[in-house]
């Protein structure tokens, strides 16, 4: 029995939380301070925490994870990102100057402003923070993976997840953004030489070599298993692809982080250097890869255990423990990100709508005291079934991705008259399509059979989107005059107000 | 719209549509299957398309002036 793994993880884990809490010393935390550390922070800490979006469990245990699993098909993870930096370098600035000129602070301010519509933030709103659940559900997973390998067994993953759960609280509570600006830095250190260490060391020590890796893979597993096919043909990776690349700033913390640049040169820099950062996920798909012969009793379910299991396979606990804390953290820092973000949203876009009358004390007062109710739907959600973290990212971004088409067209110079009776009803109707294939478990191909089969395997994201777009043009059309004659009347108002007074 | 913006075109391009045609294993480059170095090879040519249009557009270069 070896506890020296878990000594070094707890230790780290103190650690984070004292970075936290060192980070509110001395500051009242009011809500400017606990969401967005006050704007305080320098661009070189913007860059981080952007950048460290790209470390999180998903790439660390997931990427890996996938490639042990699936082979060829966990490279739809290097091009994602990588589209959407393209996307970015249009798509940014314009959002960053409608945001400047209306003086918008979140993504919902800006559907809100955009449409005219305070019940269009409140949607958005719901829709980002049930988006988001997945992928909190898969940082926690990832962090119940960790503790539960990292004691060899000795505590159970599930109560590893409540362990997770009540970390992350405990740290989102008492440190907010500031803690996790620091952890991220810590992290992202980490992560970057474990993952580099790790891909080179792998598959040359157990392997003599890249091509000898992939060479001895293709013999035992077949050609196939490298490459796009069966299960996940090309159809699945060029939606996924596209999907994800869509969605990638849908999110309410990648969006509103844009929010924060000092201008729009930036986001078409960023274009630049960005895909280039990517390129550290090859080396976390080397480690999958040297995991297939290496541990190759992992099943269909455990196919995320891969790294840790490789891992504590070849090295001495306190290496092991070390690894293990660098996975902690990638789960830790954008879990709690993504807790903070939600719980604020929540109350401030959702409730606060509603209730406008809220003081700042108060949004903070509430949000906090929703930060364990989103942890614990996230934990019933991981708890229930057992798929991937890739499959849970998916989820999120079938979901998230369907906020692209009100907002991209809502960009474009005459905004093609679409307006918020044809967004809300775009958007109902493509999370409604995501939820209804998602709980049947149906796709293109079960539905409809007699579609090529080589786009059965389409993901259900993307059916979700097209419908979306359809309604919201149709929608928009239909409803045109109805909008024209509400502008006629609020303008009539205007001028017999301005007659009285 | 810029005609340096149709650049912006290729990277969907590699991807999407090159990958019909990588999605193989053999040859390797530099170790890696085939359609691994695709891919990581696009991740690099649009960094570089990236950094061109960056250099071409005068929207960058006015702002620089300010």
């Amino acid at each position: 029995m070896n506890f020296v793994a878990l000594l070094v993880i707890f230790a780290f884990l103190a650690f984070a939380i004292y970075l936290g809490i060192r980070a509110r010393s001395g500051r009242d935390m009011d809500l400017e301070q606990w969401t967005t550390g006050g704007r305080g922070f320098g661009t070189l800490f913007v860059f981080l925490l952007m950048a460290g979006e790209i470390y999180t469990t998903f790439t660390f245990l997931g990427g890996s994870g996938w490639a042990y699993g699936n082979g060829g098909a966990a490279l739809y993870i290097l091009p994602y990102g990588t589209l959407a930096y393209v996307l970015s370098y249009w798509m940014l600035p314009a959002v960053w100057k409608y945001a400047k000129e209306h003086r918008c602070h979140s993504q919902s301010d800006f559907f809100v402003k955009k449409y005219n519509s305070p019940y269009l933030g409140v949607l958005t709103s719901l829709v980002a923070v049930i988006a988001m659940v997945p992928y909190l559900a898969l940082q926690l997973k990832g962090l119940g993976l960790i503790v539960s390998t990292m004691s060899y067994g000795l505590i159970p993953s599930t109560m590893a997840m409540v362990i997770g759960l009540v970390a992350v609280t405990v740290y989102v509570i008492i440190s907010g953004i500031h803690g996790s600006a620091w952890t991220a830095v810590v992290k992202d250190i980490m992560v970057l030489a474990v993952a580099v260490f790790l891909g080179l060391y792998l598959p040359f020590a157990l392997y003599g070599g890249f091509q000898p890796m992939f060479e001895q893979i293709t013999q035992e597993k077949g050609a196939e298993f490298l490459i796009f096919g069966g299960d996940y043909p090309i159809a699945w990776y060029i939606s996924s692809v596209l999907l994800s690349a869509l969605g990638f700033y849908m999110w309410p913390h990648t969006f509103g982080a844009s929010f924060t640049a000092q201008s729009t040169g930036v986001f078409r820099r960023n274009a630049i250097i960005m895909p280039l950062y990517q390129l550290i996920l090859l080396f976390v798909f080397f480690i999958g890869f040297a995991a297939v012969l290496a541990v190759p009793n992992l099943g269909e379910e455990e196919v995320d255990l891969a790294l840790l299991t490789v891992v504590r396979e070849t090295f001495s606990p306190w290496f092991v423990g070390l690894i293990g804390a660098a996975g902690l953290l990638t789960a830790l820092v954008p879990g709690s990100l993504l807790l903070m973000v939600s719980a604020t949203i929540l109350v401030k876009n959702v409730y606060g709508v509603f209730r406008p009358s809220m003081t700042e004390a108060q949004i903070v007062r509430y949000a906090k005291y929703l930060v364990p109710v989103v942890g614990l739907a996230a934990l019933s959600f991981t708890l229930a079934g057992g798929q991937s973290i890739v499959i849970l990212l998916l989820l999120g971004y079938s979901l998230v991705t369907q906020l692209f088409p009100a907002m991209l067209i809502s960009l474009l110079p005459n905004a093609m008259n679409v307006n918020k009776y044809g967004a809300t009803a775009g958007i109902l109707v493509g999370v409604a399509t995501v939820a209804y294939l998602t709980i049947t478990e149906n796709n293109l191909g079960t539905l409809f059979p007699w579609l090529p089969q080589g786009i059965h395997a389409v993901h259900i994201g993307i059916v979700g989107l097209i419908l979306n777009l359809i309604v919201l043009l149709i929608v928009s059309l239909a409803t045109r005059g109805f909008v024209e004659r509400e502008r006629v009347t609020t303008a009539e108002e205007r001028v017999r107000t301005r007659a009285t007074t | 719209m810029k005609t340096i913006y149709l650049l912006g075109v290729l990277p969907f391009l590699g991807f999407f549509v090159g990958i019909f045609f990588a999605n193989r294993v053999e040859p390797y480059v530099f170790g890696l299957p085939f359609i691994m170095f695709w891919i990581a090879m696009w991740v690099v040519l649009t960094s570089v398309i990236m950094g061109i249009i960056y250099k071409l557009d005068p929207i960058n270069r006015e702002e620089d002036a300010e």
